[in-house]
């Protein structure tokens, strides 16, 4: 069951790198794509067929060059860069392939860290959110343990906890199984879904596994910057 | 981690606590700089002390002395005419300062004066058998001149004692004389006025010729010898703040029309070569804090090389440029705090020692030692200043990452 609202609309948005220069390339063309509350959807292409791009655009890692980017309705096109950076950090949560957890700090701490940035948590309430949301990935006896001790599969576990920290509307996770074995591969997509189902926490994972995709609320396949097919 | 530490300290902390080695051998870095900055200001300060001290316990601050005898044409030109006249300077005869009582009185009433004591001095010949030698005689109030220039500091036999015949002299006199405590001798002055004094006190101003010349007497006796009958040709003057000398002369040389010197200007090139050694120090010490300026830039570059993927997924999480950037000064000035620490514990060790080891042949101490707290604080200070500073490039850089860019790598 999913809610009516979109969490995310995309409507026309195109990029061009380099406009007005002989290095002019233009990755996406009239993108539109409506995301609603709780869905589970794989984002699938070739390689340099724009996947990348069009996730950092809805992350607001990136700005569009034309067309309308709505995240929970409101129009991204008119906010500044502190405005985007805290409705990132609010509303949108990441996964990435290579984890990125930061090495200095724990794994509680690494799922601490969003809440730390955004400087509005009490301490017992920040540290409660952590363990649990590790405690949901497994890993409440890795909590002390620095991210650099852990294995690659707890280690991805850890980044979707610390993507889930501030209770996001929207999971971006770029290939976030692309380094793991079978086994891994199969626990992190599940506690994925584990959450979508019990929080409603929608999610874009950008997957080049077709067994994953098929596991998907939807499948949106990109090529040469285009949507070229969507399939439930 | 604490929500009550900002995450910016949490993070500049932990970053440099993960990086242990480079962090080591940075604050190593500046700790040095820093200790030879703290030891040669330390030995800047205890040098200048000394000198200034040398210069202040052997002079008065100011010296009120008469006005030189100009010649005064006796022929006036009338109006409509000129008188051409040749003047030749006159010599400048023994004379007392006029009304120099009054002009005691009224220097005491001021407060930022702190001691007065007028003398007389004068050129006399100190005979004993077949030697004579010219001295130089100064007529003083022992109590009070003693507490201006302080002889009895350099005295190394006999008492700072003065009765109506008896002298203070100098070891390079009484060498040449042959004399010691209790030995009398002839001294004649002006007019060929001549007492037989006994040396009650031998000095030494670490100055041969000042040794050779230089004598004391009573004020009375100076007077007795000169035929000067109460008369004294200097009033001495010490004051509060010896630094304002110059302006408090100025202001009796009008209140009193005698000429009078301050021991700024008569000490000018001793200020020009306290000045230089300042100015020397300062440039070695400019050049120790740059060497330690770029040693933190560079580990700060090297650090955001290094952090760049995560700088970029902290971006990514909601941290703002502000804080990206906070993070990186904060590193710089932890860097600078410890840094400097170490570097005022080592210098200021290496200075305790040097001034203990490091003496005169007999002993002695060769400056006193001037160890202030302030220079600690001056040089922590500093220290973090600089390496705020010194991170600031390397910051803005980091801060401004594309975070798309950064986690690239």
């Amino acid at each position: 069951m999913v809610d009516a609202s979109p969490v995310l609309k995309l409507e026309a948005v195109s990029k061009t790198y380099n406009p007005g220069t002989p290095a002019e390339v233009e990755v996406l063309h009239q993108i539109d794509l409506t995301l609603q509350h709780g869905e589970f959807v794989a984002l699938m292409g070739p390689s340099g067929s724009g996947k990348s791009t069009l996730l950092n655009i809805i992350g607001l890692l990136d700005r569009p060059s034309a067309g309308g980017l709505f995240i929970d309705g409101q129009n991204t096109a008119d906010l500044n860069d502190s405005e985007l950076t805290s409705l990132r950090g609010h509303s949108i949560g990441f996964v990435f392939q290579s984890h990125f957890l930061i090495s200095a700090f724990t794994a509680l701490e690494n799922v601490m860290m969003p809440m730390l940035v955004d400087q509005r948590f009490p301490n017992a309430a920040m540290r409660e959110r952590a363990h649990t949301l590790l405690a949901e990935m497994d890993l409440d006896k890795w909590e002390d343990n620095l991210a650099n001790n852990m294995s690659g599969g707890q280690q991805q576990r850890v980044a979707i906890a610390r993507g889930l920290a501030m209770n996001p509307a929207l999971i971006l996770a770029d290939e976030p199984t692309g380094n793991l074995d079978t086994k891994s591969t199969d626990t992190v997509f599940e506690m994925m879904r584990r959450v979508n189902v019990k929080d409603k926490t929608t999610f874009l994972i950008v997957t080049h596994n077709l067994d994953l995709a098929q596991r998907c609320d939807r499948i949106i396949e990109v090529v040469d910057g285009r949507i070229v097919r969507a399939t439930k | 981690m604490n929500s009550w530490i900002p995450f910016e300290w949490t993070a500049a902390i932990r970053f440099l606590k993960e990086g242990r080695m480079q962090t080591a051998f940075i604050i190593t870095g500046i700790a040095i700089g820093v200790a030879v900055i703290v030891f040669m200001a330390a030995l800047l300060t205890s040098l200048q002390s000394s000198f200034i001290s040398l210069v202040l316990t052997s002079q008065p601050h100011i010296k009120i002395i008469p006005q030189d005898e100009l010649a005064r044409p006796l022929r006036i030109a009338q109006p409509g005419s000129e008188v051409l006249r040749v003047e030749q300077r006159p010599a400048q005869r023994l004379r007392s300062i006029d009304q120099w009582q009054s002009i005691n009185r009224q220097l005491w009433k001021r407060t930022d004066i702190t001691q007065v004591s007028a003398t007389l001095s004068t050129s006399a010949l100190a005979i004993r058998g077949d030697t004579t030698q010219s001295i130089s005689l100064t007529g003083i109030d022992a109590d009070s001149y003693f507490r201006i220039v302080k002889i009895p500091d350099y005295l190394k036999l006999g008492t700072p004692v003065l009765g109506s015949d008896s002298i203070i002299i100098g070891t390079e006199l009484a060498k040449n004389l042959g004399v010691t405590i209790g030995d009398k001798f002839n001294v004649t002055g002006a007019n060929n006025a001549a007492q037989i004094l006994t040396v009650s006190g031998i000095f030494d101003l670490r100055n041969e010729g000042a040794n050779e010349t230089n004598a004391f007497v009573a004020l009375r006796t100076a007077q007795t010898l000169s035929n000067l009958a109460g008369g004294v040709t200097t009033i001495n003057v010490n004051v509060q703040d010896a630094y304002a000398a110059q302006t408090i002369a100025e202001t009796i040389e009008t209140s009193t029309g005698n000429k009078v010197e301050s021991w700024i200007k008569t000490s000018a090139d001793f200020f020009a070569a306290v000045r230089t050694q300042a100015i020397s120090f300062g440039i070695i010490e400019g050049f120790v804090g740059l060497s330690v300026a770029f040693g933190i830039a560079s580990v700060m570059v090297v650090s955001v090389i290094q952090r760049s993927k995560e700088i970029g997924i902290l971006r990514a999480m909601g941290t703002s440029q502000k804080q990206i950037l906070t993070v990186f000064l904060l590193q710089g000035g932890v860097l600078g705090f410890f840094g400097s620490l170490a570097g005022s514990a080592l210098g200021g060790a290496a200075f305790v020692i040097f001034h203990t080891v490091v003496r005169q042949a007999d002993g002695k101490e060769i400056f006193p030692f001037v160890l202030q707290p302030s220079l600690f604080v001056i040089a922590i200070l500093l220290a973090i200043t600089t390496g705020v500073a010194a991170a600031a490039m390397p910051a803005f850089r980091a801060a401004k990452l594309d975070p798309v860019v950064a986690m690239r790598g």
